[in-house]
């Protein structure tokens, strides 16, 4: 397998699945994220697996709960109202600690919106996106080959913390098209002592739930969780740094965004623009460390989003002020073009960030 | 390298490269003289559409059929009006770009009767084996069998479109023609042509017979 494919981001992220053991997949069409689907129907059943098309979004995210909690590695995959309609389950697997994977291959909202690329699912994906409070590890790929590496990572990571992972891509990087390596490195799956896979009389029920009648239980399960919280925020943040070494103005941007930027950034460094850019491959957990580490040697910030301006808060709160943090943006499935980015970079490098 | 036949249709697999080919197909066939249209009758992926180059074919001179949501917002498998055109107007040279696979095979329902009709057309292949589910020539056959069948009408030859995008070399292409060679043997079907972006064309022709080069790319979102 080390010989390279040539794949759609969407069909990476099926392939990858079922490289790191993947057999069961319940989805439903949405553009611009079926090929997903239409890939897993056509492997699924070749390979003992099964590809159901569920009903509706909310059907499959807890025909996952259900498969999850029998151990199984599952996942689902939809773009941004689909995601919308899964937040009820994806709610419930976290409450009832239940590992799985997601994939939102965003479009621009609100609402049914369009088809075309977006990032304005950050807060939802971020923030949990349903009720109660719990978070998803959110991987933000910017590469054919990222959309399936990380794929194995979410499922790896899901498993590991017990929560669910979510794919942040963009209809942009789930249709285009590049050269993948499938030769990818899977850690063999935990043992899962919680899952409901039959006592054979051996052992007391497992019971899988999401419901806490007495406050001090749910308290104490909420606590509890926000310890293993704590410790992947710890642990599994990865973020890439491009050009920061001598830079004066700092990128934040990550999927398409970053891609784009990247050009910029290299034609700003031609005009001798000190510009570089962190790109968080993890959106929760936030890789603010090294955000609040280049607001001490940076002029200024700018954040370039598909989006009104929603990652930026998180970049303003790793700042810690220290820094102006300004939006470069294109919403409404628009993608910004490296000279609306260069523009932004030369305006900062004039005016920007003037220390009081 | 251009055929007698009035029509040509190109299908194939998701992401084998239809669009572009037929783009390029097209302006090739204007180039030498001929009145043709371009239709774009891919139903299935609204992503990546005829009609995003749509100024350089007005340019070129080259007709366009394709439906009124193509590049809209608007996620709707719907044909245009202008269909009927394609075999009603036997004036003109038509290319058609059909949507991948078998689900986009199946518009070729209601033209296949006046196609066969008219008996002046070709059919082609267009195959990559670095597309992960077309690596052989079983598994390439099994796809052109589905599309056949949902479409009603024979392949009458094979386009070797085999690349790894931006990282296609000419050892890329040069590695893929006995994948092609058994595509053709167990279709038994000719390779028409074996299509290379521009770059490639200088080094490989001489190398590969029936080469032709992709000069236009169609927009990628």
């Amino acid at each position: 397998m080390s010989e390279k494919v040539l794949m759609k981001g969407n069909e990476a992220i099926a392939e990858a699945a079922i490289l790191a053991g993947c057999r069961h997949y319940f989805g439903y069409p949405i553009t611009p994220q079926t090929e997903i689907a239409a890939y897993m129907a056509k492997r699924m059943p070749k390979i003992g697996g099964t590809f159901l098309q569920a009903e509706s979004e909310i059907a499959a995210i807890n025909m996952v709960y259900g498969v999850s909690a029998a151990g199984k590695r599952v996942m689902t995959s939809s773009s941004s109202p689909g995601i919308s309609l899964k937040g009820e389950g994806i709610s419930y697997l976290a409450g009832a600690d239940l590992p799985a994977l997601v994939v939102n291959v965003q479009r621009g909202g609100p609402g049914l919106g369009g088809i075309q690329p977006s990032q304005s699912d950050y807060f939802q994906a971020t923030r949990g996106g349903g009720h109660g409070d719990y978070h998803m590890i959110v991987l933000a790929p910017a590469s054919v080959q990222e959309m399936a590496e990380f794929t194995v990572r979410g499922f790896e990571l899901a498993d590991q913390y017990r929560m669910t992972a979510m794919i942040l891509a963009d209809g942009t990087m789930g249709q285009m098209m590049e050269p993948v390596s499938l030769d990818l490195h899977v850690a063999p799956m935990p043992e899962k002592p919680w899952a409901t896979t039959g006592t054979r009389m051996q052992r007391p029920h497992n019971i899988v739930n999401s419901l806490y009648l007495v406050p001090e239980v749910l308290e104490r399960s909420n606590f509890e969780r926000y310890e293993r919280y704590r410790t992947v925020e710890e642990n599994e943040t990865m973020y890439e740094s491009y050009r920061m070494e001598d830079a004066e103005i700092c990128i934040a941007a990550f999927g398409i965004a970053a891609r784009v930027s990247k050009n910029a950034i290299n034609a700003a460094r031609a005009e001798g623009i000190r510009v570089g850019m962190i790109r968080p491959q993890t959106l929760w957990p936030f890789p603010s460390a090294p955000f609040r580490a280049a607001a001490d040697r940076v002029r200024c910030m700018i954040s370039v989003e598909l989006s009104m301006g929603q990652m930026i808060e998180d970049v303003r709160l790793a700042a810690e002020c220290r820094v102006p943090v300004y939006l470069c943006n294109r919403v409404g499935g628009m993608i910004p073009e490296p000279e609306q980015i260069l523009a932004a970079i030369r305006e900062a490098a004039k005016t920007g960030g003037n220390k009081q | 390298m251009s055929s007698a036949k009035r029509l040509t249709l190109f299908c194939g697999h998701y992401g084998s490269g239809k669009t572009n080919i037929a783009l390029n197909y097209a302006l090739h066939l204007r180039q030498s003289g001929e009145a043709v249209t371009v239709a774009d009758l891919d139903i299935v992926n609204p992503y990546f559409r005829t009609k995003d180059s749509r100024a350089e074919l007005e340019r070129a001179g080259v007709g366009l059929i394709c439906s009124d949501y193509a590049g809209g917002n608007l996620d709707i498998p719907a044909l245009p009006p202008e269909l009927y055109a394609i075999t009603d107007d036997r004036s003109r040279r038509v290319v058609l770009d059909i949507g991948g696979d078998d689900r986009g095979a199946l518009v070729l329902g209601r033209l296949t009767p006046a196609i066969l009709a008219e008996n002046s057309y070709e059919m082609l292949l267009v195959i990559n084996r670095y597309r992960p589910l077309t690596p052989d020539a079983p598994s390439t056959i099994e796809v052109m069998r589905e599309i056949e069948q949902a479409g009603g009408i024979r392949f009458t030859g094979l386009v070797n479109n085999s690349n790894l995008g931006e990282e296609t070399t000419p050892g890329t292409v040069l590695a893929s023609l006995p994948y092609a060679q058994a595509v053709s043997e167990a279709a038994g079907l000719p390779v028409v042509m074996t299509t290379v972006k521009k770059n490639l064309f200088e080094t490989l022709q001489g190398q590969v017979p029936g080469l032709f080069p992709l000069t236009l790319q169609a927009k990628i979102v």
